[in-house]
């Protein structure tokens, strides 16, 4: 009733969505004529694409390294079946007990990384569980609890893999920097490769920082931006990355899927590396 | 009858803006329990609109202001018809309600030290508008909604119920306000949704309903603004003063025709923009009247100056008056200068860098750019007046708020004359809702805890009321069986004879012509007919309110046609100066008829009296803070030996 | 209910830019609780007009008891949400000319809240939340005209109080969209942001009385059920950033004081009983 202020929670009405018994009596699940559905099913085919290809690839254990270049996927390298790159970032942290390819050790973190990410989760929230598949479109679930319960509410961990990210970016950023040798690991080369680590390193670089915990942990948590000029330069800085966040997450993901197919056509010998200098 | 309900309550405001908010919070924290009852949804009301500011002589920007500063710009802009004791205490009262929104959460702009920032604008002296970009009315509204929350939630706490001594009644309006003899005792209200009717009991009702726009075609207003206070009152036996004074903004948007009158808020003045003709030609220069040329620039170049060291420049003649501004722009188009679509243009572009437009003038850049696809940072934008706010009002006592003649009955914010005289400055209504808002409120839970007895509502005008409330479901056309008027007909006719025949300019044939065209829409909204039900029929609405559109609009020609001269919102044509003479007259409108319903008056001949009253000679030390040759412009000569 | 008003033809010519009128197809739904549908309208659109100018001519020419709610007719108020081809928006912000003209147009009130008539529903599940949200609690040692604030801190909380409460983003947000039953532990977009303005208030002072807003955003207003899709934020009129803005900020809010041990073990440092 217009005086009152309370909802019109009537008991004993099944639950339900728009059409609940006292909405307005519309049987269409939802009336919109544009193709709300092209971007879900878009996102949905993208990310599919990624997880085979990425799947296939982490799971391959051959052909990631070609000096001087390793696949993103597998590096660093920290089981002892890795092949030997030198000075490369190959550690046996994992001893010879791991049989399966060295890049399922690493790839947890990005992974959890993506997966626990902000815009990730809009994207396959909506992609893959249609929940919903987009805006004023019914989801076809009959209830709905959100991250309040396990296992979504895992996804509080974020910032956890944002710090296990860092230096996973920081490893990718040394390899970069030794991509600049040439295979007979003498400095001062560039090639095509090259190129292809650093726009890599670049975006993922980007898109770790855009990184909705990252812009919390810089400023975003003060309450007092004024008493703290450099973090609210800081937070303005990450903020504007931010707002690229959808954008850097797309790019960052075909790049360093891009980067890994690099390797692998030089690695199995279906290309050669063309050198710049 | 049926039997409806009722409800008793201390003290009951009618509306919820600025004004209805702040007189509920003061009632209830007087310890009065407390009714507001509103047309719109709770935080709708039309407050929200206001884009400028708050006008109050905190100082914060230019240290040498103070309220005497403010209480002289208000006299000025009002051309000194104000009831000065009203503009006195708003001017010295503002800095605190505003200070005091923010210890209910509002933030304001910021200076660099951390005070509330205060921009420029029409008319005064000093930086003095506290605001938030350009949607200050959204912040005092949202702020005021939030304060009543959360005493709210204080009564929840004490009493285990949030609305135990303050309700808000969404979506209900008043049609009448009740009497026990010559008191109040309440009023009778509709349900919108349901078109339930129940009766509020209460010693004091507070009238907070604004104004009265939606009589006019090209206007700024809401659908609320249909003057229900402005007739409530009358109905209720109190007079309206100053009727003939209605403030036409200068800047509203003229093109596309389904936004015209949607106002472009004078901060972009304020900040920098100009008004060019087709010519190019910033003609505002032309028109600086006598009583200001010492106040404005004479120069571009010194106008521009100003922006930066207004100490020692003058302000650009843009920032002028809103009534000196509309009237130059209507000179203009008339003059086969306007702009393509019938306005004059308004130009920012060239002013400022685009980022600096989009910070400062966010919602105005929307507003542009989403209803009439111009890009206000790249191309000047179109504006013309539109009828804005109504000086006008009930009249009231200056400390109390209190109705004049019907005790229990007060107003504040629009819906009160007197405070801005002959015409406004911008940000003084914010102000003025705020300082008579709780003004109203206090005195009204005053007067409700010194009631001894408890008013009696009579059976017989609840019953009068509901069938008052009725009729346009039985009516009929003048012969039996013909079909009743359409009152969305009526209205635009009504919209249309009030912008054309009492406009901005205004002449005594077409207002006498208007006054006949009113009688004649009288008559036929007796026959205003709507379909359907009584469940959110907006035309069951619209036909309830044209009963008091069309009383305010007779007070509104029946005092333009009366003042022979031309004094702030009012223009004359055939009077074209101002006369000192008017400066201590004061119109007060009442119902010609004032014993019976609207059905005892003759339809034709008009339900409205109007009574000439000489106002009180303002006190000497006001009149010390000015000099002696800017009074004898405005005052007469015995007023200046007195 | 199919009429034609107009006596008029379509006198559209095809050129000269569509500065002239046409008759629009609209599909309106109209009912009340126990029941309702769409009816099909014809009905003259001009230049430059809105959805809720030609709603207005459907009411002074059709159907006079057609009930919309509306005010301010420019955006500012909120008050004429609906759905309009089956997004929610403000019927006085969504001009003719991004259709074609010889769509249907759809117009149906908020499928999230409950019919009251017509293009009108029952709001109250968003007063109800916004009592829940406690106030702003004013510092004890700051009188009126005390309060210090740089720009800077209050930047955040600002572009959360553009809002205008048309309650789009509550529409929307499928979690009491399209399920009735969270109503009661979800506040919604709205009222979460709220939540984060407050928190981020530079003199709230809701510590010192308790009051962890943080936590109270996760434990009592249910930010977990947000799933960060972000359709409020596409629906948002005000082009407010609640999403990215406000509720990720009060999720990492949130997670501070419950999950990260860190911060854990500080607060259990300092609240050690005196």
């Amino acid at each position: 009733m217009a005086t009152g202020t309370e909802p019109h929670l009537k008991k004993g009405t099944a639950p339900g969505g728009v059409r609940h018994g006292t909405r307005a009596a519309i049987t269409a699940a939802h009336l919109r004529t544009d193709r709300w559905w092209l971007q879900p099913a878009a996102t949905a085919a993208g990310l599919f694409a990624f997880v085979v290809y990425s799947t296939w690839r982490a799971f391959a254990n051959a052909d990631y390294y070609e000096a001087p270049y390793v696949s993103p996927f597998y590096s660093p390298c920290i089981a002892e079946n890795c092949e030997p790159m030198k000075n490369g970032p190959n550690w046996e942290i994992f001893g010879s007990w791991w049989g399966l390819s060295p890049a399922l050790l690493i790839l947890i973190f990005p992974l959890g990384f993506r997966l626990t990410c902000y815009y990730y989760r809009k994207a396959y929230y909506r992609g893959f569980w249609a929940s919903p598949p987009a805006c004023a479109v019914a989801e076809p679930h009959a209830t709905y609890t959100g991250e309040t319960r396990f296992p979504l509410i895992l996804q509080n961990i974020h910032r956890y893999f944002f710090y296990a990210a860092v230096p996973v970016a920081g490893i990718l950023t040394y390899d970069t920097v030794l991509a600049f040798r040439d295979e007979h690991y003498a400095w001062g080369h560039m090639g095509l490769g090259t190129l292809v680590f650093l726009v890599n390193i670049v975006l993922i670089w980007a898109y770790t920082l855009s990184c909705h915990s990252c812009r919390h942990i810089v400023g975003g948590k003060l309450k007092h931006f004024s008493k703290h000029p450099v973090r609210y330069r800081m937070w303005r800085w990450v903020g504007w990355l931010n707002g690229r966040h959808m954008l850097l997450a797309w790019a960052s993901l075909i790049s360093v899927a891009l980067a890994d197919f690099y390797v692998y056509l030089i690695a199995s010998g279906a290309f050669d590396d063309p050198r710049l200098f | 009858m049926a039997q409806v309900e009722r409800q008793q309550w201390d003290v009951v405001v009618v509306g919820a803006g600025g004004a209805g908010l702040r007189a509920a919070i003061e009632a209830r924290e007087q310890g009065a329990r407390t009714a507001v009852i509103c047309k719109s949804l709770f935080g709708k009301a039309h407050t929200v609109m206001a884009e400028g500011g708050i006008a109050a002589s905190m100082g914060n920007v230019n240290s040498g202001d103070n309220w005497q500063v403010h209480f002289r710009d208000t006299l000025r802009g009002g051309k000194f018809l104000n009831q000065w004791r009203m503009a006195e205490l708003h001017a010295r009262e503002a800095p605190d309600r505003v200070w005091e929104l923010e210890t209910w959460g509002a933030l304001f702009d910021r200076t660099k030290d951390g005070r509330i920032s205060q921009r420029n604008f029409g008319g005064h002296e000093y930086p003095r508008l506290a605001h938030v970009g350009d949607r200050t009315g959204l912040e005092l509204i949202r702020t005021l909604q939030q304060k009543i929350v959360a005493l709210q939630q204080e009564d929840e706490r004490e009493f285990g119920d949030h609305e135990a001594r303050l309700k808000v009644f969404q979506e209900c309006t008043v049609t009448r306000v009740l009497k026990d003899g010559e008191r109040v005792s309440g009023a009778f209200c509709y349900e919108r949704e349901s078109g339930r009717f129940f009766v509020v009991e209460a010693p004091s009702v507070v009238l907070a309903t604004g104004g009265i726009g939606k009589s006019f075609k090209v206007t700024s207003n809401s659908w609320e603004y249909t003057g229900d206070g402005h007739a409530l009152a009358l109905l209720a036996g109190a007079p309206l003063l100053n009727m003939e004074f209605v403030q036409f903004h200068p800047t509203g948007m003229v093109w596309p025709p389904s936004v015209k009158g949607i106002l472009v808020t004078e901060s972009v003045r304020g900040d920098g923009g100009v008004l060019r003709n087709s010519d190019g030609k910033r003609f505002m220069f032309d028109y600086i009247p006598d009583v200001f040329k010492e106040k404005y620039a004479e120069s571009e170049q010194e106008g521009d100056r100003w922006y930066e060291d207004p100490d020692n420049n003058r302000r650009p003649p843009e920032l002028l008056p809103r009534d000196e501004v509309a009237r130059a722009i209507n000179a203009e188009v008339k003059a086969g200068r306007g702009s393509p679509h019938g306005g004059v243009f308004l130009d920012v572009s060239t002013r400022m860098p685009a980022d600096v437009i989009r910070r400062r003038l966010p919602s105005m850049y929307h507003q542009f750019k989403e209803l009439a696809d111009v890009d206000i940072t790249a191309e000047a934008m179109e504006v013309g007046p539109t009828c804005h706010y109504v000086m006008g009002g009930i009249a009231v006592e200056s400390d109390t708020a209190a109705a004049r003649g019907v005790p229990g009955l007060f107003a504040a914010g629009e819906v009160a004359g007197g405070m801005h005289g002959s015409n406004r400055l911008g940000g003084n209504s914010l102000s003025d809702l705020l300082v008579f808002g709780r003004r109203a409120g206090l005195y009204a839970a005053r007067y409700a805890a010194e009631s001894a007895t408890a008013p009696v509502v009579d059976e017989a005008l609840v019953d009068a009321a509901a069938a008052e409330a009725l009729r346009p479901f039985s009516a009929e056309g003048p012969e039996a069986g013909a079909a009743p008027e359409n009152p969305y007909t009526l209205h635009q006719e009504l919209q249309q004879t009030m912008n054309d025949l009492v406009g901005i300019i205004r002449r005594e044939g077409e207002m006498a012509e208007a006054l006949d065209k009113l009688a004649e829409l009288r008559q036929r909204a007796r026959r205003a007919g709507v379909e359907g039900h009584r469940q959110f029929n907006p035309g069951w609405h619209l036909a309830l309110d044209l009963r008091n559109m069309l009383l305010v609009s007779e007070c509104v020609a029946r005092a333009a046609l009366e003042r022979t001269e031309s004094r702030g919102g009012h223009t004359r044509e055939d009077h074209p100066g101002m006369s000192r003479d008017w400066r201590r007259v004061n119109l007060l409108c009442a119902l010609a008829d004032p014993t019976g319903g609207l059905a005892a008056t003759d339809p034709a001949r008009g339900q409205i009296a109007l009574t000439r009253v000489t106002t009180d000679p303002i006190r000497p030390d006001l009149l010390a803070l000015f000099d002696k040759e800017e009074l004898v412009k405005y005052l007469a000569e015995e007023e200046l030996y007195e | 209910m199919s009429t034609s008003t107009t006596s008029g033809t379509d006198s559209d010519s095809g050129t000269g830019g569509g500065g002239s009128a046409y008759d629009a197809r609209f599909r309106v739904w109209r009912g009340d609780v126990e029941g309702g549908d769409l009816k099909d309208f014809t009905v003259r659109v001009n230049e430059g007009e809105v959805v809720l100018d030609i709603i207005h001519r459907l009411q002074a020419t059709q159907a006079p008891d057609l009930a919309v709610r509306w005010n301010c007719k420019a955006g500012k108020c909120g008050s004429c949400s609906a759905e309009i081809n089956g997004r929610p928006r403000l019927m006085c912000m969504t001009r003719m000319s991004v259709f074609a003209r010889e769509d249907v147009i759809t117009v149906t009130p908020l499928r999230a809240f409950p019919v009251v008539r017509d293009l009108v529903t029952d709001v109250g599940f968003n007063y109800t939340k916004a009592r829940e949200v406690p106030a702003f609690v004013p510092p004890k040692d700051l009188g009126p005209g005390e309060y210090r604030m740089m720009q800077e801190d209050v930047d955040r909380s600002q572009e959360f109080r553009k809002c205008i409460e048309c309650f789009l983003c509550q529409d929307t947000c499928h979690v009491v969209r399209d399920h009735e039953e969270n109503k009661t532990a979800f506040a919604g977009p709205r009222f979460l942001m709220r939540v984060a303005e407050l928190d981020m208030h530079p003199l709230d002072a809701a510590a010192d009385t308790g009051l962890d807003r943080k936590a109270t955003a996760q434990e009592e207003h249910g930010l977990g059920y947000c799933n960060i899709t972000k359709c409020c934020t596409e629906v948002c009129p005000e082009g407010i950033h609640i999403t990215d803005n406000a509720l990720i900020p009060l999720k990492e809010r949130a997670v501070d004081r419950k999950y990260d041990p860190l911060v854990w073990l500080g607060n259990k440092i300092r609240r050690r009983p005196t």
